[in-house]
């Protein structure tokens, strides 16, 4: 029998239902498979930041016991295999397109960062892949680097591409810039602000791993891979890398560890397993070892900007004025151009009524590992820049930062808003966050923390952050007018049973988000199966019909939004099914949670007994109906979702050691209609995880000969538990107005809103200081060089 | 890693005998720094000589006014060693924060103090506390033992046994971690032995952990935190790398002698 318990449907913290495998250890990672007759495959990469390739020598390394091949650039050109496309063109601001380079699976003739693949080594065991790799002899002649995002447009700069003349990959604007002048001369005050968004690199806890195998009975190509979208890297790989059609290529990504982004992009690797699992014809893993993955995992944000902002005399925001160098590393990954440009500018009126907005954006290449999207992407960035110049702002006008905050929100009755850089904010409301962050957070009290962390000698300080984010991607026409050469809709594919259970096909995929619950809860909730007898599938293009995966918090509002129209069309059919049973009219059968009722009777039938008949149908209208109970639904939003809130981080400093610690962090968070909010919990805090450590630990380093100087766990600070406050979380919703679920989106929100509440809650700690600004990350270093140099300017 | 043979002696003799036999063998206690080390191929040894079957390197003995700790012991059992937290609790307090707890129930002494890691703990420790190595061979004093970056008095094949450690009158130690590796970025070990006071520093100093006379000095004439507040280190003699300067560590090790003279109370 099919009875949900209340517990079970939406609302309800159910625990994830894919946990026990995880926790018992039961996983199956892309490491876990092992395909008969598997080889093992490992990459020679480039010690050179930027050197030309003058010979690769491969006869020694051949020869090795256990090597069945070597293959380098070259090779793969032999044979026409494309270069690793680029899945967004952005235009100039004189409308022609971005340069954009070849970027070969393995390099062909240069070396442009340190980790770009030479050679491919396919062993019997991974021992004699790596033995052949260190025989393999190349001869290069280093080149001057750059590595620095400013530095890359510095005249006389190295050239990483010659098809992308001073570096440049774009220079590209948005917002009116003549307005944009006219506010600023209006204005009683301009607030001017410098900072650079830290390198980060993702480091997702499962490595990357490939493996290729290739069927030579069918001529079928099978691809596992650590994706977030396995039919995206079909589409990128088989159509413009390898040339297989859909119909010849199956990608599969399996439980996957992790990906923040990182696994969203079509890498070399996958490409050159999958054709050289062809020309060796046996299977070939490979998995990433963790130094690789720092310098072969696209690292994410790298931003120089500057930004000012126009206030009137009552400190209403006139105008704002941002110019931003982006960092794109060596070759474009898969959305890189997008990323400081359409999901960043268009951010930068953030929650405030900002009547003008004028945002130009270059975009340069250097010596280092490709750059691209990185949880929030590109949202991060916006949310950083502004709130921390809306402290700096308030600071310098002498208001206060709540205050000013309040006076600029877009109120709840402007509704859909429009902003000056081209989003529609379907609903929100700033002030009810606010208000339950600053309650919850103990704002008003704070100053009697601070005096008492004094009395031990400690800096206490508080910081703020309201913001919105645009997620839920994305509205396909606008999108594709915007540069994306895919469409972002979502696939859901509902299969009731013939004794009741359910399968779901989505083309969203899980790697930590718990999909495998939340979506089993969207179908106990509607059409009152048991979450039990629900089953998610997903991560199989074989398997699933199509789909654009997980990315941009965008699977509960686009792929849960499918599902919810594919039950739609279940319950339609289930009615006319019904309506023959109990010779009603199909106007009359009403649907709710399982049951399907004539309306005003007590005449009902099961979801069941419906699906029992639409499989054994004796008892049916054929003419009319087909059998079976399966339907499936593409769902293309209208428009982004707008997830928002308020952020308060409270810190103290230890002045000796420069120390920062975090002691309590609230997160008040609009994510629209909440599904799971164990769930939503867990997101927002590992978000928030990863904003603290953007703003207080993480850094990628190059120096300037390009060479990763934080290349491994040793120099590179991941945040651990220890650095983290027990974050508490709390939401306030606002329903989604333009998808059927009414929700918003949760996993990239911590992300999005912390970083500036830490470094706001870090200046304020230095207030007495004469800080302004601390660039992030906020390390003991750094704090330290404040506090001594402010010591010995006091001597 | 490169394939090599594997041995496991029972007794100190027969490992000494094949690490005698072949200079390329390398001994292996806890593999918390060998193993890592050998993944990464940077280290290419013939053979791995495992001492973990050796009884008579494991454990933690009182005789006297001194504790003698097996080569073997790990830092987890250090740290809860009641023997070693009775006589000197800083030393069970600072192994109780080497590393994390898989590093603690692997990690030994032996394997510390031989590898003299210049931002491992235990060196500023046996240093400070006027400690003495002893070997299959000989017996060396910590001054004598701990020559520079990762380089000790051993010669090749020559196995650290045990380490004899004058309890003191007081001790106390305290560090800053590296923010990434979370190993000392600059750490103060104080004891006031039988010899008198002693200060070592590990994490900085640019030739490894190093005893720091003008703290010793402070400390003579008035054991307080304020009587180190005032010695400045020379940056000159620190190591500097993206996380702490050696201005910054100069900094750090004063800051460092302060709280470890509070935490000898
Ligand atoms: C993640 C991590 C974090 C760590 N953090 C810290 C920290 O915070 N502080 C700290 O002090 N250490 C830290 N360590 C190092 C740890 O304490 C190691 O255990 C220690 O440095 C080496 O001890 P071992 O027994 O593992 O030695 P092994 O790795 O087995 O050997 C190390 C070296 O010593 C040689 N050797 C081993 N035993 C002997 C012997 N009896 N005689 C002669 N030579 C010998 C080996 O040949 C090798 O060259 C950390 C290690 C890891 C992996």
């Amino acid at each position: 029998m099919n009875v949900v318990t209340p517990f079970e449907g939406i609302g309800a913290s159910l625990r994830r239902k894919e946990d026990f495998r995880f926790l018992m250890g039961r996983g199956q990672y892309v490491d876990d498979i092992n395909r008969p007759g598997q080889t093992h495959a490992v990459m020679l990469r480039s010690p050179h930041a930027h050197a030309t390739i003058d010979r690769i020598d491969t006869v020694a390394a051949k020869a090795m016991p256990g090597v069945k091949a070597i293959f380098v650039g070259e090779d793969m050109a032999a044979e026409q295999i494309g270069g690793i496309p680029c899945g967004w063109q952005i235009h100039n601001k004189d409308g022609s397109p971005m340069a954009e380079p070849m970027h070969p699976a393995l390099a062909l003739g240069k070396v442009r960062h340190v980790g770009d693949p030479v050679a491919v080594v396919i062993a019997e065991t991974k021992s004699q892949a790596r033995d052949a790799a260190e025989a393999i002899v190349v001869d290069y002649t280093p080149l001057p680097a750059v590595s620095g995002t400013e530095a890359a447009l510095q005249p006389g700069a190295p050239q990483v591409h010659d098809g992308a003349p001073g570096n440049l990959c774009y220079d590209w604007h948005i917002g009116d810039k003549a307005a944009q002048e006219a506010a600023f001369a209006r204005a009683a005050r301009v607030v001017k602000f410098e900072t650079t968004n830290n390198r980060l690199v993702p480091n997702a806890m499962e490595p990357r791993a490939a493996i290729g195998d290739f069927d030579s009975f069918s001529g079928d190509y099978t691809l596992y891979t650590t994706s977030q979208n396995p039919h995206v890297i079909r589409l990128l790989m088989g159509a413009f890398v390898l040339h297989i059609p859909e119909s010849k290529l199956r990608v599969v990504a399996p439980d996957v560890g992790g990906g923040f982004g990182s696994k969203i992009y079509h890498y070399a690797e996958e490409a050159i397993v999958t054709w050289a699992a062809g020309k060796v014809k046996r299977p070939i893993k490979w998995t990433c070892e963790r130094s690789e993955s720092f310098m072969s995992d696209a690292h994410g944000r790298d931003h120089v900007s500057t930004a000012e902002l126009a206030l009137d005399a009552e400190g209403k925001i006139l105008g704002l004025k941002v110019h931003t160098l982006a960092n794109m590393g060596a070759y474009l990954s898969t959305f890189a151009p997008c990323v400081p440009t359409y999901l960043y500018a268009t951010l930068l009126s953030g929650v405030y009524a900002t009547p003008v907005i004028y945002a130009e954006v270059k975009a340069v290449f250097t010596n280092t590992v490709p750059v691209d999207a990185y949880r929030g992407a590109g949202r991060p960035e916006a949310t950083y820049l502004l709130e921390r110049l809306m402290d700096v702002a308030a600071a310098e006008a002498g208001l206060d930062k709540v205050d000013f905050r309040r006076r600029n929100f877009i109120l709840p009755d402007q509704f859909p808003y429009q902003t000056p850089v081209a989003l529609q904010y379907d609903s929100g409301d700033y002030h009810s966050t606010l208000e339950a962050c600053l309650e919850t957070a103990g704002w008003a009290g704070f100053e009697a923390r601070r005096a008492e962390s004094k009395t031990r000698g400690r800096l206490r300080g508080i910081g703020i952050s309201t913001y919105v984010e645009a997620c839920g991607i994305a509205p396909s026409a606008v999108v594709g007018s915007l540069g994306a050469r895919a469409g972002l809709y979502e696939v859901g594919t509902i299969r009731v049973h013939p004794t009741g259970s359910v399968t779901v096909l989505t083309g969203a995929h899980s790697h930590g988000q718990g999909h495998e619950t939340t979506f089993a809860q969207l179908i106990a909730d509607k059409l009152g199966v048991p979450t039990a007898n629900v089953d998610i599938v997903h991560g199989d293009t074989a398997k699933v019909p199509f789909g654009m995966g997980t990315y941009g918090s965008r699977s509960l509002a686009v792929g849960g939004s499918a599902m919810d129209k594919a039950m739609d069309k279940i319950i339609a059919k289930g009615k006319r099914i019904a309506a023959h049973l109990m010779e009603a009219s199909v106007e009359d059968v009403e649907f709710e949670r399982g049951t399907f009722r004539v309306a005003g009777t007590d005449k009902t039938k099961t979801l069941t007994d419906i699906s029992l008949a639409a499989y054994v149908p004796h008892n049916y209208p054929i003419d009319e109906i087909e059998p079976g109970l399966e339907e499936t639904a593409f769902y293309d939003p209208k428009n982004f979702t707008y997830p928002g809130g308020c952020h308060i981080c409270e810190v103290e400093i230890d002045p000796e050691t420069g120390r920062t610690e975090v002691l309590n962090f609230t997160a008040v968070d609009d994510v629209g209609r909440v599904i799971n909010p164990m769930i939503v919990e867990g997101q927002v805090q590992g978000g928030v995880a990863q904003g603290i450590g953007q703003a207080l630990l993480e850094a990628a380093i190059y120096d300037a000969s390009g060479q990763l100087v934080s290349g491994s766990f040793m120099d590179y600070t991941m945040p651990r538990a220890g650095d983290l406050p027990d974050v508490g979380v709390a939401t306030h919703v606002t329903l989604c107005t333009h998808n059927p679920l009414g929700v918003k989106g949760c996993g990239e929100v911590g992300a999005i809103g912390s970083p500036p509440a830490v470094m706001n809650a870090v200046v304020d700690a230095l207030r007495d200081y004469g800080v302004r600004h601390v660039e992030m990350p906020a390390t003991p270093q750094k704090i330290w060089g404040i506090v001594n140099a402010h010591r010995l300017a006091a001597e | 890693m490169y394939d090599f043979a594997y041995h496991k002696p029972a007794s100190v003799a027969d490992a000494v005998k094949i690490l005698a036999a072949d200079p390329d063998a390398r001994p292996i206690s806890g593999g918390m720094t060998l193993l890592p080390a050998l993944k990464l191929r940077l280290n290419k040894p013939t053979s791995v000589v495992d001492l973990s079957g050796i009884a008579e390197l494991h454990g933690v003995k009182r005789e006297g006014d001194k504790l003698v700790i097996g080569a073997l012991t790990r830092h987890g059992d250090v740290a809860s060693s009641a023997e070693v937290k009775a006589a000197i609790p800083t030393l069970a307090a600072m192994a109780g924060t080497i590393g994390d707890t898989q590093v603690r129930n692997r990690g030994t002494m032996g394997g510390s103090v031989a590898n003299n890691d210049p931002s491992a703990d235990y060196p500023a420790a046996l240093l400070a506390l006027g400690a003495t190595i002893q070997t299959d061979k000989r017996k060396l004093a910590a001054e004598d033992f701990f020559t520079g970056m990762f380089t000790t008095a051993l010669e090749v094949g020559e196995l650290v046994t045990a380490i004899h450690i004058p309890i003191p009158t007081k001790a106390g130690y305290a560090k800053m971690r590296n923010p990434a590796s979370r190993y000392s970025m600059a750490g103060v070990f104080v004891a006031q032995t039988a010899s008198g006071v002693r200060v070592a520093v590990n994490g900085a100093g640019a030739n490894g952990v190093f005893r720091e006379k003008a703290m010793e000095a402070a400390l003579s004439a008035n054991w307080s935190p304020d009587a180190v507040a005032g010695v400045k280190v020379d940056p000159g003699l620190l190591n500097g790398d993206i996380h702490g300067s050696a201005e910054y560590r100069a900094h750090l090790v004063t800051v460092m002698a302060k709280r470890a003279v509070i935490d000898a109370g």
